[in-house]
């Protein structure tokens, strides 16, 4: 067997060294990489639950995420999790430490963990994170997190990838959390207020309720509030029942379908311009002099490119 | 396009201490490196299985207890047991000069020593990450 079909297989049967593998060839831009990702199950994709977490940092996402793993694997299901953090815009390098709240887990051979920093992507980490999913789908994942710290834009585009996105909040925060309501009746079909023994807990669950009610399906319903303590495992079991309701909803209504379709086509320009990149780079490099404007020598490098940009 | 190292950084056994580990895990974040940290007290089954899921090219250890001649090794079977012994351990914490002959012979490939400085320890995880990309 070719190595490339040594992985698929691998991956296939759950093997947690051919999934690594498999998504480190697709991070990497790998030139087997796209022999890889067209061999995926399709149907298993199809099917899969690709849930959303994010949030402003400290509200319990990781906590929360460890938890629901407990839940879904309680309830027999396999899971991975994608856990997103931004790289260092001064190195490069990034510290990836949303895997301590879930070492429990790490021998559970149906729990599929993969960190991943953002890397400056040209088009956020999309791409990158689509592939890990749709890899860990094939894998036999049916409910697959994208756990992500809700701030940056690339981090809120990750959660374009997701079937169902929770906003995970919690008392405390300060002032992010007003910030952040314009963007969360956009994107959240789901608000989770965390740390609800928190003093300052009952109050922002009416705050989310008043947001929630701004928001009402196409039934008329506003978008579900549900508290939790993460910690110590109180209302997961109830979050996991509204998301299992949504997607059955999502399913039925087709929206799951045109959802994906539309993120389909924001990953596949996040693709493109991710490998455009670096034959960009390499023509102002191969560029001896850069005498004049920056912008009129970026337009004559794409029109030589072959990409001249509209007038 | 340059690879990006990816590293895990591991604290096998039952000292409670991750400060070193920490300064370590962020020195190599600013040096370029993705750092997957996993916290204290792990098995070392644990840390293999981690640094398999997460497909990284070297394994850094940290041990202060004294256990560093069963874990260390503990961790290179592990991997090999998943089909990673491509991967490289490092080891470090308080390790004496005269396990080190043991620990090199049990499969760890680098062995920082208390007086290694933090350029050291980056130039170690970078030759063990450069030599595993052949
Ligand atoms: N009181 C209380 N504390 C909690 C609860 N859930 C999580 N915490 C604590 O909140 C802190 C932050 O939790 P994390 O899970 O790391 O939060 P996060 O949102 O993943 O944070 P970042 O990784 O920084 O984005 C930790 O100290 C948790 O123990 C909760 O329900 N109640």
């Amino acid at each position: 067997m070719t190595e490339i079909g040594k992985i698929i297989t691998g991956v296939a049967q759950g093997e947690a060294r051919a999934i690594g593998r498999a998504i480190s060839m697709v991070e990497n831009h790998a030139a087997s990489a796209p022999a890889l990702v067209e061999a995926l199950d399709g149907q298993r994709i199809a099917a899969c639950l690709v849930l959303g977490i994010t949030g402003p940092p400290g509200a319990g996402k990781s906590t929360l995420t460890a938890r629901l793993i407990q839940e879904y694997r309680r309830r027999g299901r396999r899971i991975g999790i994608v856990a997103v953090d931004p790289s260092s815009p001064l190195s490069g390098g990034a510290l990836l430490g949303d895997r301590v709240r879930m070492m429990t887990h790490t021998l559970d051979p149906d729990v599929v963990i993969r960190s991943m920093a953002s890397r400056g992507r040209l088009g956020g980490v999309c791409g990158a994170a689509g592939a890990a999913v749709r890899i860990m789908a094939h894998s036999g994942c049916t409910v697959v997190l994208i756990e992500t710290v809700g701030v940056g834009q690339s981090e809120m585009d990750v959660v374009g990838i997701a079937d169902l996105t929770a906003m995970v909040l919690a008392p405390g925060l300060g002032d992010d959390i007003q910030a952040m309501k314009a963007g969360l009746l956009e994107v959240a079909d789901l608000l989770v207020v965390n740390k609800a023994d928190l003093r300052g807990a009952d109050r922002l669950i009416l705050d989310m309720e008043s947001v929630a009610l701004q928001r009402q399906d196409k039934q008329g319903r506003a978008v579900p509030v549900c508290a939790t303590v993460a910690d110590q495992g109180q209302g997961v079991a109830a979050l996991v029942d509204h998301f299992h309701r949504l997607h059955r909803e999502i399913e039925a209504s087709g929206a799951k379908e045109r959802h994906r379709r539309r993120a389909r086509r924001a990953e596949v320009a996040d693709w493109a311009m991710e490998l455009l990149r670096p034959r960009i780079i390499e023509a102002v490099a191969a560029r001896s002099t850069l005498d004049g404007d920056a912008l009129v020598l970026a337009r004559q490098i794409l029109t030589e490119m072959g990409l001249a940009p509209r007038k | 396009m340059r690879k990006m190292y990816r590293v895990l950084i591991g604290k096998p056994g039952l000292d409670g201490h991750d400060r070193g580990a920490k300064v370590i895990a962020r020195a190599l974040r600013d040096h370029g490196f993705e750092v997957i940290y996993t916290g204290i007290r792990r098995l070392p089954a644990e840390i293999a299985a981690a640094a398999v899921q997460e497909d990284v090219d070297v394994v850094g250890l940290s041990s202060l207890s004294g256990a560093h001649l069963r874990l260390f090794p503990a961790v290179v079977e592990e991997l090999a047991r998943l089909g990673a012994e491509d991967i490289a351990v490092i080891g470090g914490g308080v390790v004496p000069a005269e396990d080190i002959a043991a620990l090199q012979e049990a499969g760890i490939s680098r062995i920082l020593t208390p007086g290694a400085s933090l350029q050291e320890v980056i130039h170690a995880f970078e030759t063990a990450c450069e030599e595993r990309e052949g």
